[in-house]
């Protein structure tokens, strides 16, 4: 396949018309010197030669072939979450977000040939803000674990002077790792507070935390599903005079408090169950809201609304000056781009879901996953592992060994929720088992009846 | 463009007006006219201690974010307010009401090294 | 005409989704938790109906300028086309609906692809190792700086600056900060390149590294480079490529054989996968085999005809983010890349260099060229000939958009005045080319002519000229309701 429209004559007259016989002669003349070796894709047992490119019926078998040797969750009854949730995507979602005037659209630095984008991104802001409570929204950054780093650094920049940062052992693995790489470069150090029950041990925060804390963070519901009691630990925090950062699950929030009720500073997460695929981790969606003091602290593009020439409303990037492209290496961030498309997927599918459907998302949700659990409760050989209240996801304890389970399972077409030894030792022999609205009763019924087969 | 005469100047173009034990301390006319308009002032902290030539401010029109210099070495008394809803001040009365700061210098022969009116005029116009 | 906000277009009791009823026994919430865990007040998300949903935001698609409508000549951004064929195979179900932490066997197509990718993008660029995670250049820039660290913790050493030219991306010396490095600016030469003996004069044993990119932002092949980059491993400080402009390169050269150590990539720049607005994009770094011990986990290895992530680097600097990357964006460029080819990529560079200087030389009669008549895939020009008149490269974009084309980067690099930086692409006709600088010509008479009608533009787009003044000074950054 080619994408270049001009034939070689018409590139050979080009050159010509600039004064030049041939490429090579252009190359001469440039940078006699630099000579490199030829480029030589390598050949793959998948594909013949490779050195003219596929034409598109064969690149697109090749594709099919790929995708093939995949096995997707559309053929399985998973029970699979830990921070990548398979809830159902209206068809309004892809049909919009997939118009090329979106999608293979620019960054809008050139506000009067973007308002259209620039709109669906303050649209995009404010659903955050009335989903969080909170009063300002970035226009999205990368993913939940990258927001969270950055959250982070915003706190330490807010509290110039403090180096200690409480992170709850009960949040995303993934995250308190990325959260690690990031501050490596600097002194300050992630300290973890341990969980009891599936919750952070409050008790150990209000020991720990001091005038020298930045930032607590916890997550709600956390990486067991749990939810914690992120009143009381806001609290805590504040009365040390540290800010309180909110890690949480979007559609939980149609249910759950959310941050800005409970006094949060930041609240931020992943924003992949708003409507976006899971394509095998991303790309996803990181959200960011704050409180209106830390406005001029925040990561990542903003949107403002303002007026133009004639006095009609539009809207711009603003607060630009904090960002890489003017502060250079005062930036409050590297941050270049934003996950443009996966945040206007978001703002879509909050749009189409309205204030009741969120609400009723959430609880089919709450609903689907306490009828399970209730279920597997009656099943010998597995126990819950936390009496902690939860959203849609909890730990179960079995009494086989995993490997062999989830391999039985597997043969039924179940994937029964993700091992949590890889993370947490001491819960080497316990699945973590999430259920959203995609389940039927009947999966869920399917799940029951294999586990009593196979324990 | 102004050049108050009672002021003194600093190569990075910030002002600044003696007042007995207290200096004040502001950007030039010409400052506000390379920065064009001010959209968000960050003051320093009351209290804070600052050495001369150090980063004490920030400035930020729509294009650009300026860092404000102290021109002496001393302790920051006072904040200009005012700035933070209308920070368009340093454009419309850079001398005036659109004053920085106030602080309380601790080594008065740094004056000495500041420019007066005419050698700063003449640093501008040179350039 | 303005489209109103989906929330000013909300009518209680609406609703455009449509959920599945509840199929188990319903429990009272009360039961389930805790009457402080719910919720106090609903969030006001909009209550609309599918046929507003459709068209609200159909409509707002149509107030925006996108590479299926418009040339966009912007520097360092390379806004070539995006095949529609991409779309299609990274939405197959068998990648798009596959959970990260699904077993390896149900995933052996996509971590195939991964690999090959990496074997691909380790030929294209000359270097031994890739990884596929970092979501955006400017987050390979990041991968990239806590390598150079980690490269020099190994070695029990701490050097604590990084040297950039003064044409750098911001992201450069931004990436370099957010890892604890002090920049370092060292000044270009009057022909727009790194000077070798400027370079020399700040290497010291406290250089970590020194981030570029060749061609440099003006479009410049930095020659020398191999000088450049002899002078920095003799004190031990790593070569970082800036991948922005990689397009030039493709079958002329190769980063790794230019002497660099660390590479990161713009795959929705180079690679053609589509920019969506401002992302997602995908920026995998790629390093030499000494520095592959600390790259991210997990990297995908190939043991016999099975694939696999490996998680055993003990050595590796931890993760940038949560799972293994921009997997769709992966797709799309791989994709690409084995659409076109060898051939394909080497003519894609070729065509991209023609164009831009065939541009350049229908353009530097009108703009002042400050470095000559020969470029690589893009280069800069100076409005400030026309300074005299009271016009600025701002009026000049501006009034490119009453024109129907999407205007140039503008003042960028900071090292040019009044600067317009142009990179076409290989994916423009000639006479898209041809039009694109008729209408600059046409707008530098207007300069002339009649400056103030350029101060006035633009006035056929979504908007008249907006007031970013205004925005910073009073920042709205959401609708709230009455």
């Amino acid at each position: 396949m080619d994408f270049v429209p001009q034939t070689e004559e018409e590139l050979q007259r080009m050159l010509e018309e600039i004064g030049v016989r041939s490429f090579e002669e252009f190359l001469e003349e440039i940078c006699p010197d630099l000579k490199c070796s030829p480029l030589n894709l390598p050949v793959f047992s998948s594909r013949p030669s490779e050195s003219e490119g596929m034409s598109e019926p064969e690149l697109q078998e090749h594709m099919r072939r790929l995708a093939a040797r995949n096995v997707s969750l559309s053929a399985r009854n998973s029970f699979l979450g830990a921070g990548a949730y398979d809830h159902f995507i209206p068809e309004v979602v892809s049909a919009l977000s997939s118009r090329a005037e979106f999608y293979t659209a620019y960054t809008p630095y050139q506000p009067e040939a973007s308002q259209g984008f620039l709109q669906a991104m303050f649209e995009y802001q404010t659903a955050i803000c009335e989903l969080t409570a909170m009063e300002v929204s970035n226009a999205s950054l990368y993913d939940g674990a990258s927001a969270l780093a950055e959250g982070v650094l915003m706190a330490l920049r807010t509290k110039g002077g403090r180096s200690r940062v409480l992170i709850s052992s009960a949040v995303h693995p993934e995250y308190r790792t990325v959260l690690k790489t990031y501050l490596k470069g600097s002194a300050v150090r992630a300290e973890e507070l341990p969980y009891e029950d599936g919750i952070t041990a409050l008790p150990e925060l209000e020991r720990l935390a001091d005038d020298q804390t930045a930032a607590v963070v916890l997550q709600s519901p956390n990486f067991f599903g749990c939810i914690e009691d992120m009143e009381r630990a806001c609290q805590i925090a504040h009365a040390r005079g540290s800010l309180f950062i909110a890690v949480v699950n979007p559609v939980s929030l149609g249910v759950l408090t959310a941050p800005g009720e409970y006094g949060a500073d930041i609240a931020l997460g992943d924003g992949q169950p708003l409507g976006n695929e899971l394509s095998f981790g991303g790309p996803h969606l990181g959200f960011l809201a704050c409180t209106e003091s830390l406005m001029r602290k925040m990561p990542g593009r903003i949107v403002g609304m303002t007026e133009d020439a004639d006095g009609e409303r539009g809207f711009v990037l603003t607060l630009q000056t904090r960002e890489q492209h003017i502060r250079r290496e005062k930036a409050t961030s590297n941050i270049c781009t934003n996950h443009a498309l996966n945040a206007l997927r978001a703002s879509i599918y909050l749009c189409c879901l309205g204030k009741e459907g969120i609400r009723r998302l959430a609880e089919l949700n709450l609903q689907k996953s306490h009828y399970l659990f209730d279920r597997l409760g009656k099943v010998k050989g597995i126990s819950p592992v936390f009496p902690s209240p939860f959203f849609n996801e909890f730990v179960v304890r079995c009494g086989v060994p995993l490997a062999r389970l989830n391999n039985r399972l597997a043969k039924k077409g179940i994937l029964g929720g993700v091992e949590l030894g890889r993370w947490y030792p001491e819960l080497k022999d316990c699945l973590l088992v999430c259920v959203t609205e995609t389940r039927s009763k009947e999966q869920l019924d399917e799940f029951v009846a294999a586990f009593k087969e196979v324990l | 463009m102004e050049f108050p005469k009672e002021l003194k100047y600093t190569k990075t173009h910030e002002w600044v007006l003696i007042r007995g034990p207290i200096a004040v301390v502001g950007i030039t006319d010409f400052a506000q006219r390379e920065l064009t308009d001010v959209v968000y002032v960050e003051l320093p902290e009351v209290g804070k201690k600052v050495t001369a030539g150090a980063e004490c401010a920030v400035v930020e029109s729509v294009k650009a974010a300026v860092d404000i210099y102290s021109p002496l070495s001393g302790k920051i008394t006072k904040v200009n307010e005012k700035l933070t809803d209308e920070p368009q001040l340093l454009n419309t009365d850079p001398y005036g009401e659109g004053w920085v700061l106030e602080m309380q210098p601790s080594n008065p022969s740094e004056l000495d090294t500041l420019m007066n009116a005419d050698q700063y005029q003449k640093i501008v116009e040179e350039s | 005409m303005s489209e109103p906000l989906i929330f000013e277009q909300s009518r209680p009791g609406r609703m455009a989704a449509s959920l599945p009823k509840l199929d188990v026994p319903e429990k009272p919430l009360s039961e389930i938790l805790p009457q402080k865990f719910l919720r106090k007040n609903p969030p006001h998300l909009p209550e609309v109906s599918e046929v507003q949903l459709v068209r609200h935001f159909t409509r707002l698609s149509q107030r925006n300028f996108c590479v299926d409508t418009h040339f966009y000549p912007l520097g360092s951004c390379t806004m070539k086309y995006n095949p529609k064929v991409n779309e299609k195979v990274a939405s197959l179900d068998g990648f798009a609906h596959l959970h990260p932490y699904q077993p390896e066997e149900d995933a052996q197509g996509i971590l195939q692809l991964m690999w090959e990718m990496e074997q691909c993008l380790r030929e294209i660029c000359g270097m031994s190792r890739f990884s596929l995670q970092p979501s955006a250049g400017a987050h390979g820039e990041l991968l990239g700086m806590m390598l150079v660290r980690a490269y020099h913790q190994s070695k029990k050493r701490s050097p604590t600056r990084v040297i950039v030219p003064d044409t750098s991306h911001g992201t450069n010396p931004a990436s370099a900060a957010l890892s604890g490095f002090k920049v370092e600016v060292v000044s270009s030469r009057a022909d727009g390149v790194i000077d070798p003996d400027s370079l020399a004069a700040a290497m010291n044993d406290d250089v970590a590294a020194v981030m570029t990119t060749n061609p440099n932002t003006l479009g410049l092949l930095e020659k020398e480079i191999r000088t450049i980059a002899d002078i920095a491993h003799e004190h031990d400080a790593l070569m970082y490529y800036d991948g922005a402009n990689l397009n030039a390169l493709m079958g002329i050269c190769k980063p790794g054989e230019m002497g660099f150590d660390i590479v990161h990539l713009n795959l929705h720049k180079t690679f053609s996968t589509p920019h969506g607005g401002g992302g997602p994009g995908a920026g995998p770094v790629g390093v030499r085999e000494n520095l592959a011990p600390f790259l991210p986990v997990p990297l995908v290895e190939k043991d016999g005809e099975r694939y696999r992530l490996n998680y055993d680097l003990p050595r590796s600097v931890g993760k940038v983010r949560s799972f293994y990357g921009n997997i769709s964006v992966v797709i799309k460029a791989y994709a690409y890349i084995l659409a076109l080819g060898s051939k394909g990529l080497a003519r894609a560079s070729r065509a991209a260099v023609i164009n831009a200087n065939y541009l350049l030389s229908r353009l530097k009669a009108t703009f002042s060229a400050p470095y000559g008549e020969r470029c690589m895939h893009e280069f800069v020009l100076s409005a400030s000939n026309l300074k005299e008149h009271g016009i600025r490269a701002l009026d000049i974009a501006k009034a490119l958009i009453d024109k129907g084309f999407h205007p140039p980067t503008v003042y960028f690099p900071l090292t040019v005045p009044e600067a317009m930086m142009i990179e076409p692409t290989e994916t423009e006709t000639r006479e898209t080319l041809d039009e694109f600088a008729a209408a600059l010509v046409e707008i530098a008479q207007e300069a002339r002519a009649n400056p103030e009608s350029l101060h006035q533009s633009p006035r056929r787009a979504f908007s008249r000229r907006l007031d970013e003044v205004k925005a910073a000074r009073e920042p709205r950054l959401r609708w709230k309701p009455e």
